[in-house]
């Protein structure tokens, strides 16, 4: 068979030569390669303290966006948590009442959203799949906890800060 | 004995007890640092500064670990294994010599506990009363794996004891004395009469044998088959908990401790430090040479600790076969090559 590529390597079974059979020389080998080691910089990054840069297109914590005049965008049309394949969405409707023009966009807005992070597989389809740019997940990871009802993320942790702040 | 000698020694017994335990508890601390270091981390770093109260957390934790004696196991002997586990490992630091004799105010202070004329025979003894530790509790544990664990460790040290021994032969061959004082005595300083005066380079091969022995009599890696967690889960302690496992994996590190003190002693001239017959005081030679001791004992371990974080573990087979094909052949013409240099530069 033709090779695909030329990285293969015949192996042969060779029967150990004297030097091997000793061991002792393969052993001083490793011994040097982990001394080598053991004068390098350690490559730990240590946690809480410094964090490791998040690459560009990282996909983490969702955030419920907000448009340039601080109002909420998501209309809770629904369409994130019908293109959720790990069914990590639900939200409630409710109708936007007189007075409450400033905090929501559109005259639908979710009253309650929620997104379960022990389900969420973080694939981004609720983005793609969001018609009014609401929902990103431009956050970091999600942090660990003790309960698994603290996983399902509400609205307090999820919509964006208010722009005046 | 007079009284003022029975109390040193009792003091003596107490300092040396209280510092192979310190050294086995920071063991555990300075292995996973070597560890983390040899493989480029950081190791443990947040229980106090640079993470040196790690050990007691350890210990604390061991301690309120719930015990679990398994309802099938023999009680008495499952207690009675990690017992003489430390117990054996405790008592094999009495005949090494910590350093050359002390004067304080009239008084000779000798820095060992006892010097007994068969002090090698001794250490041997201890060696092979600890591996029943081993035994016993893999045997009370009623586990299949705890049992394998148990034969592997005994069977293991039967066959590197005796590459030791013919080790400690053909070194009984140059020094002409089992006493372990006479022994670091004879490797006075660092070079006289035109050679070295410390036995390793007398008996090069003797040290590699025994070197080799004492990382399988010790249970460390390469050698540490009897606990193997990939096969064995955890071998002879897969059922202990709590400080009943403490014990055990204490009584190794006071082991790794002991051995380096012997190596040191047997080998590498003990409390002996090169120059030391420049410097006039003979009680701060003493103490100069306590503390060149212990820099070869922390040498060895660390030296354990590297080679345990470099060589994988030995097939058992590959074990047996080094142990009865390489180094007991080793070890005889070892002997044989000694007695006839030996019976050439006599004449
Ligand atoms: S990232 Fe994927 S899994 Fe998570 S909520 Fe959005 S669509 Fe569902
Ligand atoms: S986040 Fe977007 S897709 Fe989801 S309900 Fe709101 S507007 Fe619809």
């Amino acid at each position: 068979m033709e090779a695909l590529s030329n990285k293969r390597k015949v192996m042969e079974a060779k029967p150990l030569t004297f030097l091997e059979r000793i061991y002792l020389p393969a052993i001083f080998q490793g011994l040097a390669i982990t001394m080598r080691h053991f004068f390098r910089k350690p490559v730990t990054i240590q946690y809480p303290e410094q964090t490791r840069e998040y690459s560009e297109n990282f996909r983490g914590l969702h955030s419920l966006k907000r448009d340039e005049n601080g109002k909420e965008r998501c209309t809770a049309c629904g369409l994130c948590a019908l293109s959720c394949p790990a069914e990590a969405i639900t939200m409630t409707a409710a109708e936007r009442q007189k007075g409450e023009e400033h905090l929501y966009r559109e005259e639908k807005y979710a009253a309650v959203y929620e997104i379960n992070m022990l389900r969420c597989i973080f694939c981004g389809l609720c983005e793609e799949a969001c018609p009014k740019e609401a929902i990103y997940l431009d956050g970091p990871h999600v942090t660990s906890d003790y309960l698994r009802k603290d996983f399902i993320y509400g609205k307090d942790k999820l919509v964006e800060a208010p722009l005046n702040q | 004995m007079e009284l003022a000698d029975i109390i040193i020694k009792f003091v003596l017994v107490v300092i040396i007890f209280a510092i192979s335990l310190l050294i086995a508890l920071y063991s555990t601390y300075a292995e996973r640092k070597v560890a983390a270091f040899f493989q480029d981390r950081l190791g443990p770093n947040r229980a106090g500064p640079w993470g040196i109260l790690q050990p007691f957390a350890d210990g604390g934790k061991m301690f309120l670990k719930e015990e679990i004696i398994p309802a099938s196991a023999s009680k008495f002997l499952f207690i009675a294994g990690p017992s003489l586990s430390i117990f054996t490992a405790c008592i094999g630091s009495a005949v090494i010599p910590w350093g050359q004799k002390l004067v304080i105010a009239g008084h000779t202070i000798d820095l060992q506990v006892t010097d007994i004329n068969v002090g090698i025979l001794y250490i041997l003894g201890v060696v092979s009363l600890g591996v029943y530790g081993v035994m016993i509790g893999g045997w009370a544990s009623n586990n299949k794996y705890s049992l394998l664990g148990a034969i592997r460790a005994a069977s293991q040290n039967i066959s590197y004891e005796i590459s030791m021994g013919l080790a400690i032969i053909a070194l009984l061959l140059v020094t002409g004395t089992l006493s372990l004082r006479q022994i670091a005595e004879q490797q006075h300083g660092f070079w006289a009469h035109g050679w070295f005066t410390w036995n390793f380079f007398k008996q090069p091969l003797g040290f590699l044998l025994f070197i080799v022995c004492a990382f399988a009599e010790t249970n460390r890696t390469p050698f540490d088959l009897p606990e193997c967690e990939t096969e064995l889960i955890g071998g002879y302690h897969t059922e202990y908990s709590s400080m009943k496992l403490g014990f055990y994996l204490f009584s190794e590190y006071i082991n790794m401790f002991v051995s380096g003190a012997v190596m040191a002693t047997l080998y590498f001239g003990g409390y002996n430090f090169p120059f030391m017959d420049m410097i006039h005081s003979p009680n701060l030679v003493a103490i100069l040479g306590v503390v060149a001791l212990f820099a070869k004992v922390f040498f060895f371990i660390f030296f354990f600790m590297w080679v345990r974080w470099t060589i994988p573990r030995f097939r058992y087979d590959q074990l047996m076969d080094l142990g009865w094909k390489a180094l007991i052949p080793l070890a005889i013409a070892n002997i044989v090559i000694t007695g006839i240099v030996i019976t050439f530069l006599n004449r």
